[in-house]
């Protein structure tokens, strides 16, 4: 665990970089982590990736798989590509707060 | 820390539903993690790619002692379709697509998918036999040329 400071925030992160407290995540904080990953602006397309893997890890306690993120989010896969270059599952939950998803789909 | 690996080529030499998912789901994972992807269908393997046999691949059910069925048992008729509908159930409520949605997937996600030539030309097919997903038929020498600085796994 380590904390550093984010959008003007101190934030904890787990062993895998991702975001320790949920609570401490909110829309200033995403981009900065999006800039990190190397996405320098979030469109209305990226925040209906992130708000989607935020409203089923809410719901599942795990971020979406790519199969149920595209299905269910009216981004399809290529588009989630080219939104989340290099690696789209792992990216996306970082940058919404999310810690690193479990599944292999 | 060692080097993460940034490509990998797989390939896929078996037509069973068995045979041909472990290639998939490592080839999609790879490029969930953004790791660069490439598909060779070889031999049995074509089937997964195969316009008219993908949506019906089966398990096999006799040959295959992990399945824990007495070889005469798995010789039944239907048992290989009953076995492959059990399975397909259980890989639906995992998330886990049907194999000609799973090639869409990763085609989609910018994973290239090859047919082996050699086999191509045994089983006398050709381009329009194979998914519209299939980028092309290549010889193994291709192949080898491809995935040179990629990890190559045989499925």
């Amino acid at each position: 665990m380590e904390t550093r400071e984010l959008a003007g925030a101190a934030i904890a992160f787990d062993e895998d970089g991702h975001m320790a407290n949920r609570q401490e995540w909110n829309e200033n904080v995403a981009l900065a982590l999006a800039k990190e990953e190397g996405i320098d602006e979030l469109n209305d397309r990226h925040w209906i990736v992130l708000n989607f893997m935020r409203k089923v890890f809410d719901e599942m306690g795990d971020a979406p798989s790519i199969r149920k993120l595209t299905k269910e989010s009216g981004v399809n896969t290529k588009e989630l590509y080219q939104l989340f270059p290099k690696g789209p599952a792992k990216k996306a939950a970082k940058i919404a707060g999310l810690p690193k998803p479990k599944g292999c789909i | 820390m060692a080097e993460p690996i940034e490509k990998v080529s797989i390939v896929v030499s078996r037509g069973s539903l068995e045979g041909v998912y472990p290639g998939l789901i490592m080839a999609n994972g790879a490029r969930m993690e953004g790791i660069e992807a490439t598909l060779f269908f070889t031999f049995f393997g074509l089937d997964a790619i195969i316009d008219k046999r993908m949506d019906n691949l089966k398990v096999a059910t006799v040959g295959n002692p992990a399945m824990h069925i007495p070889t005469f048992l798995g010789a039944i008729p239907g048992m290989s379709a009953f076995a492959t509908s059990k399975m397909k159930k259980e890989m639906e409520a995992l998330d886990i697509p049907p194999v000609r949605e799973f090639i869409e997937m990763i085609h989609d996600a910018g994973g290239e998918l090859y047919a082996c030539k050699a086999t191509v030309d045994m089983f006398h097919l050709s381009k329009s036999d194979f998914a519209p997903q299939v980028d092309e038929i290549i010889s193994v020498g291709q192949f080898y040329e491809m995935s040179a600085g990629s990890q190559i796994i045989f499925t």
